[in-house]
Order: C-alpha cells, then structure tokens, then sequence
C-alpha cells in the first residue's frame, strides 16, 4: 500500500542535479513549484568534473561570433546535429554565461577585469582558420564552479531539493506525465512524487565502458528508465572517447592544457597531431585526435610499446612548438609559458597527475590515452526540452529532458570541447521554464492506484534472483568488451559479438545475487539496480553502432570508414518493443551549411 | 602486493554495536582505497556500503578517516598508507551504516553563512559582466576550490567537542564571499560568523589544513576572517 506520509505533490519535479537539474530547478521554481530530486547530494553530481571551461564567442581578447561559434559546432558534430538548435544554443550563448557571471561564478580574469578565455579543440576564427579564444575559464575547474554556483542560488531561491532519492520510475497515466517514484537511499521507502511536468536531467552513461573520465553515477539510469516505458533514445551509437585521459585510470586531463600550448608525442618522440590535423594540430576536435591516437599506437608509435602516448605541456616544449606554429598572444608578441603559469591554469591536472601517476607535468610528460567521456545521444528533445517521440518530432505531454542524458541534438556526431557546460546551462534553462509553463496550464493527472508498483517490482525481480551470478563480474564484463569492440573503432564482426556478449550478460544479469537484504542505505540493490540500466543502454548504444554503416563523428567503423550523407545523414531513433530492439530515423535539420569534407 | 584492510562495520538494521572486519587482498600499489572498497564489495561482502561518485577527487563523496587521518579514499593509493590499512568513518558525526554518516549536520551549517552570491545592485548597464581585477579574483582563489567532502569539518577537535561550531567548511564558504569584490553581504556574514558558534571556535589546531584533499590552507583563512572581525577590513 502507498503510504500517504510518502507522496509528494509538486507542479514540476526535476530528476537529478547537476548543472542541467540545477538550472532547470532555479527557472522551473520561479514560475511553479518545483522539487529536485537527485541520487547524490548536488555537489557531487558530474558536472563537478569538467575542467576547461564554458564556450560563447565573447570575443574578450580577440574577435569572435556566435555564427562562427554555430559553424565550429555544425562541422564539428560532423554535420548531424541539429542546425537550428545549435544556433539557439551559440546564439544563447553570450547571455548565459553573463548571466553565471551575475550569479557570482568566479571566472578567471582578463587584465581589464572581462571574463578570461582560452583556446579549445574545433574552435576557431572561421576566416583564418585559426583557433580562437572562445572557452570562459575559472582556471582548471569550471564545471565545479558552475556547480557550485548554480546550487547556491536554488539555496538562495529557497528550491526543494530531495537528496539522495534514486529515482526507479517514471508514470504516465492517459499518455500524460504524472510524475516519478523514487527511493529514500537513508530509509529503503519508497516516495511518489505526484507531478505535472517531470524534467529528467540524469548524465550520461559512460560507466558502461572499462576507460572513463565518468563518475560512478553514470549509469544511463534516466534513459533507461524511458526505454523500459517505450520511448525512443536518439542517435546512441555516438559516444565521445576524450583523447586525453591518464593511462589505464581514465581520469581526464583537459583539452585546456592543449589550448595553453600542450602538445600530443608518440613513442618515437615525434608531435604527430600535424600529419592528421596541418591546420589546428592539437587542437582539432576529439574524435579526430582520438583516432590518431590509436592510428599511432597501432602502428607501433606507443610510448614503450604499450597503448599510450604522452601530453607534454612542460614550458620548454610548449614554447619550442609555439614559436614553430608562430602562435601568438593577443598584443601580437610571441606565446611563451612559465611553469609558474601552468601551474596557475591547470592546478587541478598538476595535482591529479602527482597523486595517481607520481608524475610532476611541469617537468615530465603525462601518459594518456583516450577515455570514454561524453554521450552525445540520449533522449529526444526538441530545443525547449520537450522530450519528443517519433520523426515528426511529436511532444509527449509533460515530459522534459536536458543536459547530457538529452539529445537535442546540438553535438550530432561529435560533441566540441566546451560545448557540454554550454548545453546544460541554456537547455537546462528553457526546459525548466518550459515545464513550469506547461505545468501551469495542465492538471495533475489522476496516480494509478498502486504508483509504486512499477519501481517495487524492479527490485523485486532483482532481489528473488536467483543469485547464482555475481554481479562485480557481470559489469566488469560488460564495461571491457564494449571498450573493445564498440569503442574508438568498430567493425560489423566485433560489433556482433559485442552484443551477443551484452545479451548473455542480460540472462545472467537475470540470476544476479544480492545479499545485502536491509533497507538503510542498500547501496548493494542499488549498484545492481544500475548495472540492470547500464545493460539496457549498452544492448542499443551497441544495435545503433551496429545498424550505421558508415562512419561520421565519434562512429568510426573500420568497415565503412567514409561518412555516407546519401545514406546515413539522418538521426537513429531506437525502441525497445516487446524486449526486441527497433529502430528508425528521423532527418537532421540543415539550415545554413551544406555538408561538405571536415578538414581540421 | 598483499594488504591487510580493517574496515569498520555497522548495520543498524542487524548490529548493536560497530565491529571492525578484516580481509586480506592482493592489490597493486597504485590502486586507489576506494579500488579495494570496490573490490571488496564486488567479491567478498556486497552488505558494505560507503558513498562514491567521480573516484578522483573532486565530488567529495567518500571522505573517510584512513588509518586514522581523514583522507577522501579515491585520492589515496595504496602506496601512500602502506600494506596495513584501517578504514573508518569521519568522526564527529552520527553513523548511519559502515562508512556513511549523516551528512546533513555538516550542510545544516554551510546553509547558515549565506553559501551564495548576493549583489543586489544593478547590473552593469551594458548587461556585460561585473569587472573584477586578476588580483580581486586571485583574493579568494584558495577558498574556491572547496568541494564539501567535510575532510576538514570532522577533522576538527573543536567540532567533535561542540553541537554548534559552523566548522571549517562553513568558514571556508563565507572566507569565499567576503573577500570576492564583488558580493554585497561581507558585513552580514563576518556577523553570523562572529558569534560564538562561529570563528571564536577555532583554536588553530590545523587539522583542517592537513586534512584537506584540495590543499586548502583553511587555517589561514580562517586567520584572514579572524583578522578582519578586528580591523573591520576585507580587502
């Protein structure tokens, strides 16, 4: 029975709580009331992480523009993102990152007091085709920063927050949003939150692949959720592996420390990033690098015969290439760099790669090697982040998504450094304010009568497993062979197997032991219950990858290495029906900029 | 290499009193503590909880006391503590299960120094960005960096032996406003902080300084707030 002390009305709840969640809070709660519920308390969620900064053509040191900022992103999504959100997005752009600037986020600082920016990868002064300073800084922990400062305003603005609440599912009554279940972590009960408009703004889930720059909590739980419920995710085969993260941890080391000079060495020696990219070098966009990456290693150039190369940012080498590349400050005098400064601008990194490699990057070079980072699919969104749900781009009442477990689709193929912090604050932004006006004009829908039981019976199926598998074994499974074989490059033999292996996985997953049987803090059921979705979401990351017979983007198949805009410049849509996976397409939006080669 | 791992258990739902549990791995050196949680959850006892997140050092989530100082366990290797390890919950608040405690005491007080940008000015006219020199923002730099993982909080003779010290943290947090140039509430913060649950607490014991993950010099902030409730300055 549902115990009454457990249901909880709100106009608009808000599932998760990072810098989408958040910015979707603080807008929502001004027009509505509103609730965040979140796995973690705020400050831990995963925006925390990213390092290098926020992307809006400023133009604070040197001339730039928001059409410039569109096409860097068009080209560098390989031509299938969505043309007219992306130029919302850049367009947004400026204001949004004033307006962190307002709440009080400490950017770091040009010498006349204007927020400071620094170059990153595919972004460029379209004219010259050089990079250009485009990325709002607060030195190496932006994301942590814009965090920090959107939690402290919905403090300021009084928004409800639920913390640790694991939210298990989603209800649609009468095809309308009426809110989530979730569980109490501190007390195993489980909660109703009866609502109007649900928001989900749930991460990504790179925790399905063995190398990660991902926090834990990425598990795909919110695309999951909405596959299980019969609603289709977008263009899953595209996943971001970073080039840069330290060798075997995947911790990520960021693009910033190519943007003040840092430069990519093989085994050999050599700076190879010219062979693949003359114009920008290090700084084209990441698939790009992360391709050459393992074109060096597996053609015998990783450092000491092993899958790694290395990050060389120590100022003697920084300023050699810069002065060889005639790189420039803004006053025309040429770019140089002190080990005082790179300390200055990448503490973070200095420090991670002296805690967990013992090596000091000012003096020596860090080993990495790509790491899977960033979903670039995920749910279906048009550009007010009503979640839609088929080719014509039908919105399903109530129903919102933003930030990276959302697909737009502003990043198509490939996500521009930057460009993440960028999208969560202005999509954030118009799917709170879009849900608190929808939830202003709809009425609750009636709850069924037992709400809970589609969460209880999740649990339930996991707790009266069988138990004979082990469910430590099952993930590490999991995360290796899609790091394998639907990773940086994938082949139709490899793909195949990967998903015959993903599917046995999901029948032993059937036969998953849980031993903890306690209600407080059952962090056991929970990690299971997550696996369960990372399963999910894996089986059509790795159908999608499978069924796109070309490459664009973060897709690289061996097999059809050339992108294929006769026949695939179109978003995948995936189902899951009746347990099978089903996909379709829906067309790309293309307004200003015809396809044509990407050239870095 | 083999280790030694002591943790300590607690199961409100089956234990009267905390015991410690002990398992013997083979672990590398480099492995992080938070590895060697993992794996023993993963293939010994999956009743152990603790709380993670990012696993390298910036979400603050698995803070604990790891042989006897407070360290957060996926910034810890192995090789940094040793191949006998003994891992334990933050002291100073209540423990709920294993190495989880009731955070809510520690966010309780960094709601009550104002944790947030207050300027109530008008914006800039030309709706840019407030101007702020290099050297105002270099004011608070430090103090920016914290993460809330409650290392220094619980680290704190003078939190343990209190029910209201703000602790550390909450001083950290307001040191982060009061001396940005550009936040209004200076005067209202140094007065929250000025009462006796607030800086008057703080007997420099510096194990806040020594337990913090991100190498904030939090006494000398704490010092810095200190200083300006006697010259009434904050720049």
């Amino acid at each position: 029975m549902v115990s009454k002390m457990n249901v909880h009305q709100f106009d608009v709840v808000v599932v998760g709580a990072g810098g989408a969640g958040l910015m979707a809070g603080l807008y929502a709660s001004r027009g509505a009331k509103t609730a965040v519920i979140s796995k973690l308390y705020p400050t831990r969620s995963h925006t925390g992480a990213a390092q290098g900064g926020i992307s809006a053509a400023l133009g604070n040191y040197e001339e730039d523009k928001p059409e410039w900022h569109t096409y860097d992103t068009v080209k560098g999504s390989d031509y299938l993102g969505d043309q007219d959100a992306i130029e919302f997005m850049t367009n947004e752009a400026i204001d949004a990152v004033l307006e962190l600037e307002h709440m009080g986020l400490p950017f770091d600082r040009t010498p006349e007091g204007k927020i400071s920016q620094r170059p990153f990868g595919g972004h460029t002064n379209n004219e010259t085709g050089k990079p250009v300073r485009r990325a709002a800084h607060a030195a190496d922990r932006t994301g942590h920063m814009i965090l920090q400062t959107l939690y402290q305003q919905c403090l300021k603005n009084k928004v409800n927050f639920f913390d640790e609440y694991q939210v298990l599912d989603f209800l649609i009554v009468d095809g309308k949003a009426a809110g989530v279940v979730a569980v109490e972590l501190a007390t195993g009960e489980l909660h109703t939150f009866h609502a109007k408009a649900v928001i989900f703004a749930t991460g990504g889930h790179g925790r399905i692949f063995e190398v990660t720059s991902n926090a834990y909590a990425y598990t795909g739980d919110g695309a999951a959720i909405l596959l299980r419920k019969g609603l289709p995710l977008e263009d899953m085969e595209f996943f971001q592996f970073h080039p840069t993260g330290i060798y075997k941890l995947g911790i990520l080391i960021t693009e910033a420390v190519r943007g003040e000079g840092g430069v990519l060495i093989n085994g050999k020696g050599e700076r190879f990033m010219p062979k693949y990219a003359p114009s920008v070098k290090d700084l084209a966009s990441r698939d790009v690098v992360s391709r050459a990456i393992y074109t060096e290693i597996r053609a015998g150039n990783g450092a000491n015969g092993k899958n790694y190369v290395y990050l060389d940012v120590r100022p003697e080498s920084v300023n050699k290439y810069a002065a060889l590349d005639g790189r420039t400050n803004p006053d025309g005098t040429p770019y140089t760099i002190t080990g005082e400064q790179v300390l200055a601008k990448l503490p973070d990194i200095i420090d991670f790669c002296r805690v967990y490699l013992g090596v000091d990057p000012v003096t020596q070079m860090m080993p990495i090697q790509p790491t899977a980072h960033y979903t670039m699919g995920g749910i279906p969104t048009n550009k007010f982040g009503e979640v839609v749900i088929d080719d014509k781009n039908t919105a399903f009442p109530g129903l919102f998504a933003a930030g990276e477990c959302a697909c737009v689709s502003v990043h198509g193929g490939n996500r521009l450094g930057t460009n993440s912090l960028l999208d969560l604050v202005v999509f954030g932004k118009h799917a709170g304010l879009k849900a608190a006006e929808y939830a202003n004009k709809a009425d609750f829908q009636k709850l069924p009568d037992d709400a809970e039981s589609g969460a209880r019976s999740q649990f339930d199926a996991i707790r009266s497993a069988s138990g004979k598998e082990n469910a430590f074994d099952i993930s590490t499974e999991m995360k290796k062979v899609m790091f394998d074989d639907v990773g940086i490059y994938r082949n139709e033999k490899g793909m195949t197997e990967a998903l015959e292996k993903v599917r046995s996985l999901k029948e032993r997953f059937k036969h998953v032991r849980v031993t903890d049987t306690g209600k407080v803090f059952n962090t056991e059921l929970l990690n299971t219950w997550e696996l369960g979705n990372m399963l999910d979401v894996a089986e059509v990351v790795a159908s999608c990858a499978l069924n796109r017979e070309e490459s664009r983007g973060g897709h690289s198949r061996e097999d059809y290495p050339e992108r294929d805009d006769q026949n695939w410049l179109k978003h995948t849509l995936v189902w899951k029906k009746d347990g099978k996976v089903s996909i379709g397409y829906k067309p790309v939006v293309i307004t200003k900029y015809q396809p044509k080669k990407r050239v870095y | 290499m083999e280790v030694t791992l002591k943790i300590f258990r607690y199961n409100p739902e089956v234990d009267k009193k905390w015991h410690y549990e002990t398992y013997n791995l083979d672990v590398d050196e480099k492995e992080r503590i938070l590895d060697l949680l993992e794996l023993v959850k993963g293939h010994h006892d999956g009743t152990l909880s603790f709380r993670r997140s990012c696993a390298h050092g910036v979400c603050g989530s698995d803070a604990m006391r790891i042989n006897g100082r407070n360290h957060l366990a996926c910034k810890t290797l192995v090789r940094d503590v040793g191949d006998k390890i003994t891992v334990e919950p933050l002291l100073g608040l209540k423990v709920v299960k294993d190495l989880i405690v009731d955070m809510e005491p520690f966010f309780d007080n960094y709601k009550k120094v104002l944790p947030y940008f207050i300027n109530e000015s008008p914006l800039p006219a030309d709706g840019k960005e407030r101007l702020q020199s290099p050297e105002q923002r270099a004011r608070f730099d430090e103090t920016t960096k914290c993460i809330l993982c409650a290392a220094c909080t619980t680290s704190c003779p003078s939190f343990w032996g209190s029910d209201d010290y703000l602790g550390p943290a909450a001083l950290v947090t307001a040191h982060r406003f009061i001396f940005d140039s550009r936040d209004e509430a200076a005067a209202q913060r140094m007065q929250i902080i000025s009462e006796t649950s607030g800086l008057a607490r703080c007997h420099t014991a510096f194990n806040c300084t020594m337990a913090c993950p991100r190498e904030i010099q939090i006494t000398k902030a704490i010092g810095e707030l200190k200083m300006a409730t006697i010259t009434g300055k904050v720049s």
